[in-house]
């Protein structure tokens, strides 16, 4: 999947084919005059609207709210989904012991916990981190378990014939064995993180994109509303790449 | 106790019993192997021969008799039972120089001449910063066996290494074995399925028989070192223990899948 064919004017050529189609059918739309400005922009105005909100600092003061927070809650939920899903994974008391609110937690949905970080925290920047932590901790934590549940046994066979102490385990089989595991719940969790900031900000924030989403509703501006989608999937899509890449880096052994 | 009697073997009964069935892996076995021979067990499978190993080198537990490695009674494995599995079992985000590292005692971790000793013996020293996907079958089995040689074994189990690769390398690789054997001096016990092998590599032969696993028969083999594959004692000895076994296989087949 990965392994598209990244050379050749052939692949290029096909890689933007769909996107321009998009532009075209949008432009058709607005040209034949079934674009109305308070449904959907034109093209021309979308252009317009990042200019003049590059220009005037709003697009790099809400996309800068917005991933700082992301990474606030982010390595905030890999820490603790780190150190609980190792400490799940070692000692079977402790996973006995966590597991039924874990299982219990685990369904509600990130939003979900709006109205409770709203009550508990105000609509400051500490609720925002907090769902953000709820939308991230799962995806990385159940990974982690999963990982390290599925390194062959075999590993720790030959670990008792050469007589491994524990900690040497832990460091040259447990988490290398479940670090593609771990990877993988990293890109799930920076992607919900990002989904969960989005849906934050659009219930009580002053700043952020998805404040851009809501008050380009109330404003009834599609235009703004446009831009703060594609900031999200834009933003979305590089954060993914660079975990891509990361991924690549780490684990070279595959 | 005989004193030059590196494992000793006396009423050993295994049944694995998981509560809902049990199977009887293994039936008195009586068994002495003397220090610095080399001895192969053969057998069909599901005859135990695995299950005999393992218990020798530690890996099995809760077995019934007397199994008594270097004058202890086996409970758990150690360095000192060398143990080579049909998979290499390299760790696959380790070069070949850190898997062997990683397996060394703290005392030896870094003495990179040990390592490279070893490397040397079994003609790897250009693969040391090599991962293991980046060999061959051989070549990785070889980085299992200098693995457990570094670690200076008493002795050396072997639990079909070579019954994943080809015919060539197969046979390279038993030359190997049989040189690292006469020049180390370890006593070493070959599982097989393959009665060339077996016959080739074996001062003593063991022939186990399935249902439940006993051990059959001992034949010796002298065929000397350095042995010959093509001379009449090695196809003499050969045929016999091919007799052996198509006795055995008359009785109608079950297919073990
Ligand atoms: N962990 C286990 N739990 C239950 N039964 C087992 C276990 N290991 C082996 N057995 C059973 O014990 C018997 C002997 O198994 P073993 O693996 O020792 O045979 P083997 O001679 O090595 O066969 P093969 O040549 O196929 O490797 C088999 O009937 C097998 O099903
Ligand atoms: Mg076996």
């Amino acid at each position: 999947m990965e392994e598209k064919n990244k050379k050749g004017i052939g692949y290029l050529l096909l890689y933007i084919t769909l996107p321009v189609i998009i532009l075209i059918v949008w432009e058709g739309f607005n040209q034949a005059g079934e674009l109305k400005p308070y449904t959907m922009p034109s093209l021309a105005k979308l252009f317009e609207t990042t200019v003049e909100y590059a220009n005037n600092g709003q697009l790099f003061e809400n996309i800068s709210v917005s991933v700082l927070l992301v990474l606030e809650g982010f390595f905030l939920a890999l820490a603790t989904a780190l150190i609980i899903g190792m400490l799940v994974s070692l000692f079977p008391k402790f996973d006995i012991f966590t597991d039924l609110v874990i299982q219990i937690l685990k369904p509600i949905p990130p939003i979900a916990w709006i109205p409770l970080a709203i009550l508990w925290f105000g609509i400051g920047q500490e609720s925002k981190i907090f769902i953000i932590f709820i939308g991230a901790v799962f995806p990385i934590f159940l990974n982690t378990v999963d990982g390290v549940k599925t390194i062959d046994k075999k590993y720790f066979e030959l670990a008792k014939v050469y007589e491994i102490p524990r900690s040497q385990l832990i460091k040259n089989i447990v988490i290398p064995g479940a670090l593609p595991s771990i990877m993988t719940g990293i890109r799930v969790g920076l992607g919900n993180a990002w989904v969960s900031v989005v849906a934050a900000e659009m219930i009580g924030a002053t700043k952020g994109v998805g404040y851009m989403l809501s008050n380009g509703r109330s404003l009834s501006r599609p235009d703004i509303v446009i831009l703060g989608m594609l900031l999200v999937g834009i933003f979305g899509k590089i954060m993914d790449d660079i975990l891509k890449f990361l991924r690549r880096k780490v684990i070279t052994w595959l | 106790m005989a004193v030059n009697n590196i494992v000793e073997i006396k009423h050993l009964t295994k049944i694995f019993d998981d509560g809902k069935n049990n199977v009887k892996a293994l039936e008195d076995i009586e068994l002495e192997i003397s220090e610095g021979s080399f001895t192969s067990i053969i057998g069909g499978s599901g005859c135990g021969k695995s299950t005999m190993l393992r218990i020798i080198g530690g890996l099995e537990n809760n077995y019934q008799g007397d199994v008594i490695v270097n004058g202890e009674k086996v409970n758990s494995p150690s360095r000192e039972k060398g143990f080579i599995f049909q998979d290499h079992r390299l760790l696959p985000w380790l070069t070949v120089k850190e898997n062997i590292r990683f397996s060394l005692p703290k005392e030896q971790k870094k003495n990179d001449e040990l390592i490279k000793k070893y490397l040397a013996l079994v003609g790897l020293s250009e693969f040391e910063n090599a991962l293991p996907k980046q060999l061959s079958g051989g070549m990785a089995q070889r980085v299992a066996i200098a693995r457990a040689l570094a670690n200076k074994p008493k002795i050396l189990l072997l639990d079909e290494p070579f019954g994943a690769l080809d015919a060539i390398t197969k046979v390279n690789l038993q030359e190997e074995l049989l040189k690292i054997w006469q020049k180390e001096k370890i006593t070493m016990i070959i599982v097989t399925h393959d009665i060339d092998e077996a016959v080739y590599l074996g001062e003593n032969v063991v022939v186990m028989t399935p249902r439940p696993g006993r051990i059959k028969q001992i034949y010796k083999t002298d065929l000397g070192t350095p042995r010959l594959r093509t001379g009449v004692q090695f196809t003499k000895a050969r045929d016999e223990i091919y007799k052996e076994f198509f006795k055995e296989a008359e009785v109608p087949f079950s297919y073990n899948i």
